[in-house]
């Protein structure tokens, strides 16, 4: 049982809920913040008959301007989770400048300003953990994704930063990097190959268990470690002419 | 993922996969146009009533929210993907139970109201369809209704035990049964023949919540129709603990075919028999867990009929045609074909609200028979006609070989219930007993 303070945001999103699940049944008092305030009340019934405390607040996250109000409303929390994101098209992006703009602002440059004031919060009560999802797409730009991945790849470094200047306040940043997860979001990319798809259940529960011990970077399944050390340490002279 | 298969591994099937995350948007899916649909929950169904071969099927797994729990009246609602297990996770610490439990837990709430289950309490309480107090319905032609037993009642009935033909179920009321323990109280008779049997059901049946027999149903001469009695109530009181629903033991691939064979079952059942000779007029506690579903335990335990799968036949012959259930187990031991156990329950005469219900008052037997192809098709067929004969029915949730003449004979309400079906949906079990 937990008197605990978890503020989920993006709490929409298939990983979300399958985080807050494994939360709720520990009798958590969540907090939920996503845009769409039916879906938000649906995630939020869900929870409470398994046995969480639920508040929720609709907001759109990549919406800068409304952090300050946003943060005001939520108060005090000792638990953070940063689950909202989008995938965009790479093509897409690469055309049209606005989309690529959008997906930076989404994915990096607002939760970046989130992360501050969350950051702020935690440090002057000396306690607390932001858990963040980032990705392995991070790791490496590719040119199949470079977009995706510039923006988790400035995510993974800030929450680096972070990391280093909040342990001194006993502060755990969290930073997750999955691999190919299968949810709405991943709903129109070919399952292939199928061993390394794995159920948001599978995130969430190594998510939950990796926080408890305070690691600070995780990938989730295990093996994306390795994978990303393999693709990590191939010479860029190489790389640059691979098509993946 | 478009690898959807029923429990049975029937063979695999062209069909093209949408899963979607909330409930408003069930019907709105990208193949929205192509092609008829089905809603698919856990696959736990054996035979092709969970197909639709060149159709759609919709994944209800990301349709798994609780929506509203009353834990005073015992009132529950939640999306048709939820499965039974989840459901009793949840309620089970509350000191609620569900009104009736089939044979898996890993069955969706979708699924138990379009198969219409049963449990070992039928004789008692009816069918699970007796407890649904409403479900929202969602059909091709973009409308959605909020049925109840008053409120379109006509699509209420169809869509009890309608095997998903009358549309999608969004969420679903059901009312639940209180307990005050997790456990059971559980007395077990071993038993020889059928007579033996009705004078057990006759002992038990005012007294006892929940009765089952296991039949050895591979043994003749004197071992013929042996089997061992179970009797059961909810412990007056108790921990309201729920295991974890994670199964510790998984069958990782499929045994070779020649596994199950007449000697290595008759093996297994003389062990089984004598263990409980053992037990033999006693009265255990026994966590409901391990009373309603022991084959949760053993994850995948499909596997053990090998690759080639294997058919259930489930049947029922009504009161007054024991003659026939014999004749029917002589034919199963003659050929040796049976599985392990086979489970015989007396159904009561509570009457269910879905016009196409399995279950009616007489004696049912469940089993399995290993795949050998044509000689095991050949057998179920000759048992159905047997079947049909004594005025009896066969099992949509279980079968792949019903024929269309069966089905009508079964299911006395088929011409009303085909003005229900939503001709935006189909399933490989429809059109093969509609043809």
């Amino acid at each position: 049982m937990s008197d605990k303070i978890e503020v989920i945001l993006g709490a929409t999103s298939g990983l979300a809920q399958a985080t807050a699940r494994e939360l709720a049944a520990t009798g958590a008092t969540l907090v939920l913040v996503a845009r769409d305030s039916v879906k938000l009340a649906q995630v939020g019934s869900d929870l409470e008959a398994r046995g969480a405390t639920v508040r929720a607040h609709a907001s759109d996250l990549a919406d800068i301007k409304g952090h300050e109000a946003l943060m005001q409303k939520i108060g005090d929390a000792d638990h953070w989770w940063v689950f909202y994101g989008t995938l965009p098209d790479q093509s897409a992006c690469q055309e049209n400048w606005a989309i690529a703009a959008e997906a930076l602002n989404v994915n990096f440059v607002s939760a970046a300003s989130l992360l501050t004031r969350i950051g702020n919060q935690l440090e002057a009560k000396g306690r607390g953990s932001v858990s963040v999802v980032s990705s392995v797409a991070g790791d490496r730009g590719r040119q199949s994704n470079y977009v995706y991945g510039a923006a988790k790849g400035a995510l993974s470094l800030f929450c680096q930063g972070l990391r280093n200047r909040l342990s001194k306040a006993n502060v755990h940043v969290m930073t997750v990097k999955p691999g190919f997860i299968d949810t709405p979001m991943t709903a129109d990319i070919p399952k292939k190959p199928a061993v390394l798809w794995v159920p948001p259940e599978k995130v969430a529960s190594d998510m939950v268990r990796a926080r408890s011990k305070g690691r600070d970077v995780i990938y989730t399944p295990w093996f994306w470690r390795y994978i990303l050390l393999i693709i990590c340490s191939v010479p860029e002279r190489i790389f640059k002419k691979l098509s993946l | 993922m478009s690898d959807y298969r029923s429990w049975g591994f029937t063979p695999p099937v062209t069909q093209r996969a949408e899963v979607p995350a909330w409930r408003e948007a069930a019907l709105a899916g990208p193949h929205a146009a192509t092609g008829t649909r089905l809603a698919y929950g856990r696959g736990r169904s054996y035979g092709d009533s969970c197909l639709n071969s060149g159709g759609v099927l919709i994944d209800t797994r990301g349709l798994d929210r609780f929506i509203a729990f009353d834990r005073e009246n015992g009132l529950l609602t939640a999306e048709p993907g939820v499965t039974l297990a989840q459901i009793l996770s949840v309620i089970v610490p509350q000191g609620w139970f569900l009104p009736v439990s089939p044979g898996t837990s890993f069955a969706t709430l979708g699924g138990a109201i379009a198969n219409d289950v049963h449990g070992k309490n039928h004789h008692v309480d009816g069918t699970f369809g007796r407890f649904i107090k409403r479900f929202v319905l969602h059909r091709s032609t973009g409308e959605v209704f909020e049925c109840t037993p008053e409120v379109h009642p006509e699509l209420f009935a169809a869509t009890i035990g309608g095997l998903g033909l009358t549309g999608m179920i969004t969420e679903a009321t059901i009312a639940l049964l209180p307990i005050k323990g997790a456990g059971m109280d559980v007395s077990i008779e071993t038993f020889h023949g059928l007579e033996a049997f009705s004078a057990l059901t006759a002992k038990y049946r005012d007294t006892h919540r929940y009765t089952v027999a296991w039949l050895d149903c591979a043994s003749g001469g004197r071992n013929f129709a042996r089997g061992v009695y179970l009797a059961a109530n909810h412990e007056e009181q108790g921990s309201l603990d729920v295991p974890p629903v994670k199964s510790k033991l998984t069958f990782p691939f499929a045994l070779p075919s020649w596994t199950l064979n007449r000697h290595s079952v008759r093996a297994f059942n003389q062990v089984y028999f004598q263990r409980h000779q053992m037990l033999n007029g006693q009265i255990r506690p026994q966590h409901y867990q391990g009373f309603f579903y022991p084959l949760d335990a053993i994850d995948r335990w499909n596997r053990i009929y090998g690759s080639k799968g294997f058919h259930q036949y489930q049947f029922v012959v009504p009161p007054g045609a024991e003659a026939v259930m014999e004749a029917v187990l002589r034919r199963i031991v003659q050929s040796g074909m049976g599985s392990f156990l086979a489970v015989l329950k007396e159904f009561g005469d509570v009457p269910s609200p879905g016009l196409m219900s399995f279950p009616r008052p007489g004696l049912c037997l469940a089993l399995d028979f290993a795949n050998r192809g044509a000689r095991t098709e050949s057998l179920i067929h000759e048992l159905d006609a047997m079947v049909m004969e004594a005025n009896g029915a066969a099992y949509p949730a279980k079968d792949r070989l019903m024929s269309a003449a069966a089905f009508q004979q079964y299911f006395p309400a088929l011409n009303a219930f085909s003005e229900q079906v939503d001709p935006g949906f189909a399933s490989d079990f429809w059109r093969r007993v509609s043809e």
